[in-house]
């Protein structure tokens, strides 16, 4: 009879094929390994032909960067995540962000008694370029926004806080919280707030604006100004260090358009 | 770059620029017709400030003059025809925008100007009220259509193709114009082709990392199926490409020859440092430290923090801790715990009260690590703080 064919000797079969199955499967992922190398080999090979036509792109063109980083995040890649990875290698990427960061990490280090951990984007931009001489290639917002995040990884408390139409660049582990970062961006049009505009604005009690002007005073981001007209106001130099630099010499001021 | 290729060329003509002004009426001439005007532009002999004021500039279809705003007798101006290239240069940080203009040097049979000599082979002309826009569209305009070579004007005004001039005959304007155009649309195609390249190359990594996503399942379903072995060069496969680990969501976890080299090689280089800093940096201090040695094939942050990872099974006597408020820092193994604690109590007690500011003075810290060492002390119950709007003070913890 042909139910014989689901009897035990049926079973039996059924594991040895899967077994089997299971032996193959294995076998599989070896071989993929192994054709993972080859097609790495030759997936080298085209990268080194691309280096040879491109590398100068990659280093004078920041549009070219952005195209670049965007296309690799789509994918899936990080051209950045190690100085060993082929990116690096092959095209130079790595160095020009790896520096960036340097370079990032001591700006805000200098500033940082002044605007206690916290500057403007734009702030950050103007002063890198400074550092980096006339002759040096072209730095980017977008070139300081990704070298930031990858120094994320380094703990220390690198962040971005989104301000008015730009960002505050944060480099101390001070804590803020969603309170702090509205409070940062209603004092952002003037570089300075009040108990009362915070209770107008946002509609916050005295004790919640006042906590959180605590806090920030306290890390060392906001200073008070106790002899303004009418109440005290808290102002906070990432805010308007800009405007005040110290560095724009007579001269330069001479030039600035009315 | 183009700059590089209009730099030789001006070597081959003299490098002498302010010198090509004139003084002159400020009158346009018969057949010559005004073209536009801007006040509030400070002219520049290269890099350096012209020895005028400020003043306003016309453009006209055959000169380039300029005026000065209060002294209307002072006006100086610069036959088109000298022009041999010129360019945007944008506003800064306390800087006008300003147009750059490059110029031929100047005739023998020239009239005499504000300049004698100049060391520079272009001048700058300054927006300080704007218009810069508009400007340099007009004199492109004028550039291209050269109305000065259809109808000459009564006055002699001399111009760069004389025979006078020597070298520039072998490169003449239009010549150089040419070559530079063609630069300029050599530098677009380059642009294009690198993108089209780069789209292709994008889908051959696509192609990688889907089978790294392949082998990453077939690894997570049969596990132990795959060799150490394997394992370890499917991670640096991975390394290479910069993929994540879809298994670990790490890029690459510890075991890549890469970082085992690396953290051995920090061992070394950071002894040094540490003993010095009180045994105790920052991990961004580290990254700053190593990479400015370096000077090339620099770290990224992930390399170093994956390296100093692997301290403790390599029995490196540096260890890498985190702070509960996420502060990375890279410790000499020496320097234990207890010993910080002791030393900030010790501090603190002989002080009667310190603050991170204190702390960082006295022993040579950085005020960030400082405070980091005054929060364990506090959470190992020896300190206790007093907060207040004057800063965050440290005292022996008395109950």
């Amino acid at each position: 009879m042909h139910r014989r064919g689901v009897g035990a000797g049926a079973i039996a079969k059924k594991k040895l094929a899967e077994a089997k199955y299971k032996e193959r499967g294995s076998v599989l992922a070896e071989d993929q390994i192994a054709q993972m190398s080859k097609q790495l080999d030759t997936f080298k090979t085209h990268l080194e032909e691309f280096a040879s036509k491109h590398k100068q792109e990659i280093r004078k063109s920041s549009q070219f960067r952005v195209q670049f980083q965007e296309m690799c995040a789509t994918i899936g890649v990080d051209p950045l995540a190690s100085g060993k990875g082929f990116w690096p290698e092959m095209l130079g990427v790595g160095d020009f962000y790896y520096e960036l960061g340097v370079q990032i990490i001591e700006v805000c280090l200098a500033l940082k008694h002044r605007n206690g951990g916290l500057i403007t984007l734009d702030e950050l931009h103007h002063r890198v370029l400074k550092g980096r001489g006339k002759f040096a290639q072209d730095v980017s917002q977008d070139d300081l926004v990704r070298a930031i995040k990858k120094l994320k990884a380094m703990g220390n408390g690198f962040g971005m806080i989104p301000v008015g139409g730009t960002y505050l660049v944060q480099s101390v582990p001070a804590e803020l919280n969603m309170d702090h970062t509205v409070v940062l961006q209603l004092a952002e049009k003037k570089g300075y707030v009040t108990v009362s505009e915070i209770r107008e604005s946002l509609k916050w009690e005295k004790e919640r604006a006042c906590h959180v002007l605590d806090h920030l005073l306290k890390e060392g981001l906001a200073w008070l100004d106790s002899q303004a007209a009418g109440e005290p106001q808290y102002w906070l130099p990432a805010l308007f260090s800009e405007l005040l630099s110290q560095d724009v010499t007579p001269e330069e001021a001479n030039q600035m358009t009315p | 770059m183009v700059v590089c290729e209009k730099n030789v060329l001006l070597l081959l003509f003299a490098k002498r620029k302010m010198d090509r002004f004139m003084w002159t009426n400020g009158l346009l001439e018969m057949n010559e017709t005004l073209v536009i005007q801007q006040r509030g532009v400070r002219l520049y002999d290269g890099e350096d400030k012209a020895k005028l004021d400020v003043g306003g500039v016309v453009l006209s279809t055959h000169r380039l003059l300029w005026r000065d705003q209060k002294n209307h007798e002072c006006c100086i101006c610069i036959p088109l025809s000298q022009v041999i290239f010129f360019e945007e240069q944008a506003a800064g940080i306390g800087k006008s925008a300003k147009i750059v203009i490059h110029l031929h040097p100047a005739p023998e049979n020239k009239e005499p100007g504000p300049y004698q000599h100049s060391k520079y082979s272009y001048i700058k002309l300054s927006f300080k009220e704007h218009g810069q826009i508009e400007f340099y569209r007009r004199l492109t305009e004028e550039m291209t259509q050269k109305r000065w070579e259809n109808t000459p004007v009564s006055q002699p005004i001399p111009t760069g193709t004389g025979p006078k001039a020597g070298r520039t005959r072998a490169v003449g304007i239009v010549g150089i114009e040419r070559k530079l155009e063609e630069k300029r649309k050599e530098t677009d195609k380059n642009i294009s082709e690198a993108f089209e390249d780069l789209s292709k190359l994008m889908e051959k990594a696509k192609e990688m990392v889907e089978l790294s996503r392949s082998i990453a399942n077939k690894i997570k379903d049969k596990q132990g199926d795959i060799t150490e072995d394997e394992t370890i060069r499917f991670k640096s496969y991975l390394l290479s490409m910069g993929i994540a680990n879809p298994v670990t969501r790490e890029t690459h976890g510890s075991g890549t020859q890469y970082h085992i080299q690396l953290a051995k090689q920090l061992g070394d280089m950071l002894q040094a440092p540490l003993e010095e800093r009180g045994g105790m940096m920052a991990l961004t201090e580290v990254y700053c430290l190593v990479n400015r040695a370096r000077g090339m094939e620099l770290l990224s942050p992930e390399d170093l923090v994956n390296a100093c990872k692997i301290f403790e099974s390599l029995k490196l006597p540096l260890r890498l801790r985190v702070f509960d408020s996420g502060v990375m820092v890279v410790q000499l193994q020496s320097h234990s715990e207890e010993e910080m604690i002791a030393s900030a109590l010790d501090n603190v007690s002989d002080k009667g009260s310190l603050t991170a500011e204190e702390f960082a003075k006295l022993l040579g810290l950085s005020v960030l690590l400082a405070k980091e060492r005054l929060l364990l002390a506090e959470k190992m119950g020896h300190l206790c703080r007093d907060d207040s709007v004057e800063g965050l003070r440290f005292y022996p913890n008395l109950f």
